[in-house]
């Protein structure tokens, strides 16, 4: 039995824990607010929120409900539209929305209200580029935006004054919410864990965003378990110099970590190009690295930080170097059985810059055609530490070991840049497919070479090449 | 006034296709598509698929009672293949079953086996091996071979326009039901629902009053559910007629990019002659359209190419041919502006062209050869209230277009690898469909006894705000408040016989049909308030719900005189039929009178250019646009606003791929981009040109659905200008859309320039 709050109601379904949360919303409880435009968590259009007690603290994070497995809804509070919704009263979301006409045919708009009401229930520092953050996982087809932009600027004022201890309450008294979202928290604490079965399943599941994407018919038939009942702790640890993730950690999770982001200078930047909010408030990184997509975003950045594994199977407990997890395309060297527990990783040190660059198509919310992740440090003009990852250059994500063996130990001149070219241009193989020619990435990826120069040393870099 | 639809919309209570209750023992239907662009059909096995527990019917062509024919122009399209597919996803079988996803997974199960041909994608070499649609058409005007000899400059050039995913976010469905006596009721997301009805009732061999289609409202269209829709409700119809049970066919969004046509690839070949003071004389052009594998909308979209050729320019001497090129995709349709700017494309690049070789801006160019007053198109119809050169001078102006171009300049000269570019899109778009007979709509108004009013027409409410401009018009006709007033969903046995919603002509064509029959109900009603009052109706008025003599008010309400009207058995119905005037085409000389009235306008558009990845941003969008007398500013501006982004979308990163053998690459949102909130040009400011509006639009406000998709194109050759200012060795390319790949390569193309080290 998976058993949750589905808006003021609980319900207990005994439907498969892969079947899709927008499925049983729409179909099984009759709720068709949320609407299907693409099931794989590119348009938005089915955006529900996630409620759950994180320390203590009812929180919500918006999420795709097209990717989102039955199983990870329990114990949980899930809103739809409908589950907003005032008696005869629009909300200051909905509000903004048809002040400034930014709804036309209509279709797409219960996925921003509910990005939007996610962001007035999450934001810490509520502005107009936070609200716009918030719906960037939203595709509307017909407004062009503007009336949307016009619409998130009234809402990031709406919440200026939200009260940051009691945001839940600050927002039913205006009206954001509807008065049942006080009872949520007890509510939710009556519902039971969820026992996990003895019997091995065929598949673990983490945030779906990929599974749910690639096989959705077979995670329907196929006895899952969720990563985020097995796979804990769930915490980032920092402590001197090493930071230490559970593979259940999303990249929210990382993203929201002041502490992570004050020892790591434009992490947050550099997490804000992957994927969407509602994405990644699901995607976790383990899933990132095992789903060993040439272009992963995470598994570059983590090459480049030369991230070690923490492997685990049943009682047994291995080590490998994430340099050392791919082996071929969509080839691993982790078994089926196996988990990823801990991702570890050296924090960049104060001589250090640590830079990441990612070209696709559009900026957000697409899969790179070239991404790029370097770490370097620098000691009296030598080089003391070179690491060069890059994606879509191989059929897995790359370690670029000769060019890094290679810069390390050198100046940081033009010889050395000369012959980093060359190397790089040895030690990667793409090909052309949709995200483009094998031609162009190779330009692209000396192209962000250069980019990593410019982080280095300014616009002086041209100098260099 | 805002979108009547607005409150549903916000609160997710607004009921699309997927949205309407299900009857209990709702089958579903999936399709099963071919794996080969080109291939013989040699065996379907259903056996297996027709085993799995839930499967109701595997329908394939021989269980089609009437045609297997669903070609709206020309009859060369099957609903269901029957010994031949002609592109990849070309629908053979459906499934029904009792639930979506088994009638998908039995779908997957169904076993055709092929003998593969080879397909032609290209539209250049279909045309070399006579694979055409229709013969081809040649629009003429004056001399064109004495006008070469005259020219100053002549350059020629090539153009390679990509087509375009429609994306309408709500996919394509139908929901069919049985009623008795073999008449169905189907709902259908289209944009046509006479189509519909029509291609039913001729699948099924029935009469087309056995079918009723009912469309509340869509999920986006943008011209991809003109044509396309009629073919998945006579799939859904089919199975309900098979099964008489209710089947239900949504598509997954997958096999809607996979089976529908999109905006049209053009292949293009361009001549221009220029006097030295810059004028055009002469201009020549060979277009290849990619069709398709069918004819669909490509005939009428050819046309529309054509009449839209010279852009928004006099040019005496012109010859433009266009082939429709029959390939392995699937067939090509309606896509917001209808082959408009595809033609206008290929003259703009022509002019860029002409510019970089004379060495002058393409706005200079562009100036000198604007429409004026009574010029002549090339199709025969005299331009009349021309603003082509309002448009610009305001533009110029009040964006002080001056000092645009000096502050890019100055930008590309203090930054190495970041440059800005500008490029300026003058408008010039007709509106009326090209297709005279399909001018023509009609309304069916009812007043009821308590004085409210319900509206129907053939119009599509698809976020275009149509309802909210009919609602409005009643209102304003029959001087009553829009709170009375119910625009009712399309339907067919209310409204028969009705055109699509296209062209940009749903305001206008419905507009004046209710127009008609709210003036004759509004008629009928003033001569019984004269009875009453005992006065001559020429002294009587309605304004705000009450009568009023002379412009003062009487004691005689709307209600009450309602009620007096019904007592006095007037018929509170009416029926208004609207068909335009003037217009006419003569295809055998390509010459007529085919629109009603142009739109105009003008359209800056300024970008910068990351030189070192290669990405590119959308800074500013200023335009000047000419609505007429707009009677509905939000709802235009929304339509201003949201077109000019998805016209920015077709030139940069929407990019439709296919490989070698006619498969769809980007067949998913992720691997087919569209414009997100972030890509979105930082600003968009738009002014309306002060005009009185024309006659013949609807209350003088000129149709806007399609005119500022235009706008767009100007972001193609901003970036162009961009990328020549880093590589100052780049000759322009008009190969569109300009993704940032082709950017990249474009900044450090190796034979033109050095830099690339
Ligand atoms: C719309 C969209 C946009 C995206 N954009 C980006 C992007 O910009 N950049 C990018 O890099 N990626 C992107 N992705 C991919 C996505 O972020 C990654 O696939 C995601 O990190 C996967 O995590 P998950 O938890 O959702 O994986 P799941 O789908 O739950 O699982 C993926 C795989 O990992 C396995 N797995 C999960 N947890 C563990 C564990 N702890 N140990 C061992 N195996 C495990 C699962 O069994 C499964 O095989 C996008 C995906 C979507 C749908
Ligand atoms: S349906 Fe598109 S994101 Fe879920
Ligand atoms: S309003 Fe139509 S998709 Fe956004």
């Amino acid at each position: 039995m998976i058993s949750f709050i589905l808006n003021e109601k609980l319900v207990s379904t005994s439907n498969n824990p892969g079947m899709s949360l927008l499925d049983f919303i729409r179909y099984e409880a009759n709720l068709p607010g949320a609407k299907i435009g693409c099931r794989e968590g590119d348009c938005g259009a089915c955006t529900v929120l996630i409620g759950e007690i994180n320390d203590g603290i009812m929180a919500y994070r918006s999420v795709t409900s097209c990717l989102f497995p039955l199983i990870n809804a329990h114990g949980k509070h899930v809103v739809t539209i409908e589950g907003i919704n005032l008696n005869n009263k629009l909300t200051p979301v909905q509000q903004a929305i048809a002040d400034n006409a930014a709804t036309q045919c209509g279709f797409c708009t219960p996925g921003f209200v509910m990005s939007f009401t996610g962001f007035c229930i999450s934001s810490k520092e509520p502005s107009t580029q936070k609200a716009i953050e918030a719906v960037a996982g939203n595709i509307c087809r017909c407004t062009g935006y503007k009336s949307i932009e016009r619409a998130a600027k009234d809402i990031a004022k709406a919440v200026q004054n939200k009260d940051l201890n009691d945001p839940i309450n600050w927002l039913i008294q205006h009206g954001f919410l509807p008065k049942y979202f006080t009872e949520i928290p007890e509510r939710l604490k009556q519902i039971q864990p969820q026992t996990i079965s003895e019997k091995k399943p065929d598949k673990i599941i983490a945030g779906g965003t990929d599974l749910m994407v690639q096989q959705p018919d077979s995670i329907y038939r196929q006895k899952i378990e969720s990563a985020f009942n097995i796979n804990l702790p769930h915490e980032i640890i920092i402590s001197n110099c090493t930071c230490t993730i559970s593979g259940a950690t999303t990249v929210n999770d990382l993203l929201k970590n002041d502490k992570l982001l004050s020892r790591f200078p434009e992490l947050d930047n550099y997490l804000m190009l992957v994927s969407s909010e509602p994405i990644r408030n699901m995607a976790t990184i383990a899933g990132n690295l095992i789903n060993a997509s040439p272009i992963g975003d995470l598994s570059v950045m983590l090459l480049a930080l030369n991230a070690q594994l923490t492997i685990i199977n049943g009682d047994k407990t291995r080590q490998i170097p994430l340099n050392k997890l791919f082996t071929g395309y969509k080839q691993l060297a982790i078994e089926h059985e196996e988990l990823i527990q801990l991702i570890t990783f050296e924090l960049p040190k104060s001589n250090a810059t640590f830079n990441f660059e990612k070209v696709s198509k559009r900026k957000h919310l697409d899969i790179a055609s070239v991404n790029t992740a370097m770490l370097i440090e620098i000691d009296n003009g030598i080089i003391t530490k070179f690491r060069l990852s890059a994606g879509g250059v191989a059929p897995f994500p790359l370690y670029l070991e000769k060019t890094s063996k290679y810069i390390a130990g050198k100046h940081l001149d033009k010889g050395t840049i000369a012959k980093a070219f060359e190397l790089i241009d040895e030690e990667i193989s793409p090909i052309s497919d949709i995200r483009g020619t094998a031609e162009y990435k190779r330009l692209l990826l000396k192209q962000l070479f250069k980019a990593h120069l410019q982080k280095v040393v300014g616009d002086e870099f041209y100098k260099l090449i | 006034m805002k979108n009547i639809d607005t409150v549903g919309h916000v609160t997710g209570k607004s009921v699309y296709l997927d949205d309407i209750p299900t009857i209990a023992g709702t089958l579903h239907a999936a399709v099963v598509g071919s794996e080969f662009a080109h291939a013989k059909i040699i065996n379907i096995n259903i056996n297996e698929a027709a085993k799995i527990e839930g499967v109701v019917k595997i329908i394939l062509h021989s269980d089609i009672p009437g045609e297997n024919q669903i070609g709206g122009i020309i009859e060369d399209e099957m609903l269901l293949a029957e010994h031949e597919v002609h592109y990849q996803g070309q629908p053979i079988a459906v499934v029904v079953a009792e639930s979506e996803r088994i009638a998908r997974r039995a779908a997957h199960m169904v076993k055709v086996t092929y003998e593969e041909l080879a397909p032609v994608t290209n539209p250049r070499e279909a045309k070399e091996k006579s694979l055409l649609l229709i013969p081809p058409r040649t629009f003429s005007m004056g001399n064109i071979d004495e006008a070469w000899r005259k020219c100053k400059h002549i350059v020629n050039g090539t153009v390679e326009i990509g087509g375009q995913e429609h994306l309408y976010i709500e996919t394509q469905g139908a929901y069919a039901y049985p009623m008795e006596g073999g008449y169905i009721r189907v709902h259908s997301s289209t944009q046509g629902p006479t189509a519909v009805q029509k291609t039913i009732s001729k699948v099924l061999g029935v009469p087309m009053h056995l079918i009723e289609v009912d469309v509340v409202r869509l999920g986006g269209g943008f011209g991809g559910k003109e044509d396309q829709a009629s073919g998945f409700a006579a799939m859904a119809a089919l199975a309900t007629h098979i099964t008489g049970k209710p089947v239900k066919l949504v598509l997954p969004r997958h096999d809607d990019m996979r089976i529908t046509g999109k905006r049209h690839p053009y292949s293009a070949d361009f001549k221009i002659g220029l006097s030295d003071d810059l004028k055009i004389l002469a201009y020549e052009a060979t277009l290849y359209q990619n069709g398709g594998a069918a004819a669909d909308l490509s005939p009428a979209i050819l046309e529309r190419t054509l009449f839209h050729s010279t852009g928004s320019y006099f040019i005496p001497n012109t010859r433009v041919t266009a082939y429709s090129c029959k390939t392995n995709l699937p067939p090509n349709t309606a896509f917001r502006g209808f082959g408009g700017p595809q033609g206008m494309f290929v003259i703009e690049s022509a002019i860029a062209k002409a510019a970089e070789h004379i060495g002058v801006d393409a706005i200079d160019i562009q100036k000198a050869n604007l429409l004026k007053e009574n010029d002549e198109f090339q199709y025969g119809q005299r331009a009349e209230n021309v603003n082509a050169h309002k448009c610009i001078e305001l533009a110029s102006n009040k964006f002080n277009l001056v000092n645009l171009k000096k502050s890019i300049e100055n930008y590309n000269k203090n930054n190495k690898y970041s440059k800005s570019g500008l490029a300026i899109m003058p408008l010039c778009f007709g509106i009326s469909f090209t297709n005279t007979a399909m001018n023509q709509a009609r309304a069916l108004v009812h007043i009821y006894q308590d004085g409210s009013v319900s509206v129907s027409t053939g119009a599509i409410e698809m976020g275009q705000g149509v309802n909210t401009k009919l609602a409005q018009i009643t209102a304003l006709m029959l001087g009553i408040s829009i709170q009375r007033v119910k625009v009712h969903s399309t339907n067919t046995t209310r409204v028969a016989n009705t055109s699509p919603t296209a062209a940009s002509t749903g305001a206008d064509l419905n507009g004046h049909a209710v127009r008609i029959a709210t003036s004759a109900l509004k008629k009928r009603l003033i001569s019984v308030a004269a009875q009453e009052l005992g006065c001559s109706e020429d002294e009587l008025n309605i304004e705000n719900e009450t009568i009023t003599l002379n412009g003062k008010i009487t004691h005689l309400s709307w209600q009450n005189l309602i009620k007096k009207a019904h007592l006095k058995r007037i018929a509170l119905t009416e029926n208004g039929h609207y068909a335009t005037p003037i217009i006419y085409f003569d295809k055998t000389k390509e010459k007529g009178h085919p629109f009603a009235y142009h739109v105009y306008g003008t359209g800056i558009i300024t970008v910068t250019v990351d030189c070192l990845r290669g990405t590119y941003c959308i800074d500013d969008v200023y335009i000047v646009h000419d609505f007429g007398n707009s009677i509905n500013s939000i709802i235009d501006l929304g339509q201003v606003e949201g077109a000019v982004v998805q016209g920015i979308g077709w030139v940069t990163m929407e990019e439709l791929a296919f490989d070698k053998k006619g498969k769809l690459l980007s067949n998913s949102l992720s691997t087919y981009k569209v414009p997100d909130i972030f890509f979105a040009p930082k600003t968009i400011e738009c002014i309306a040109l002060p005009t009185e509006g024309p006659n013949l639009a609807i209350l003088r406000s000129k149709a806007i659905g399609e005119p500022p998709f235009m706008y767009g194109i100007a972001a193609f050759f901003a970036i162009q200008n961009a990328i020549k200012s880093f590589n100052p060795k780049h000759r322009f390319k008009f190969d569109s859309p300009l993704t940032p790949e082709k950017v990249l390569m474009q900044l450090y193309s190796k034979d033109e320039t050095d830099i690339t080290k």
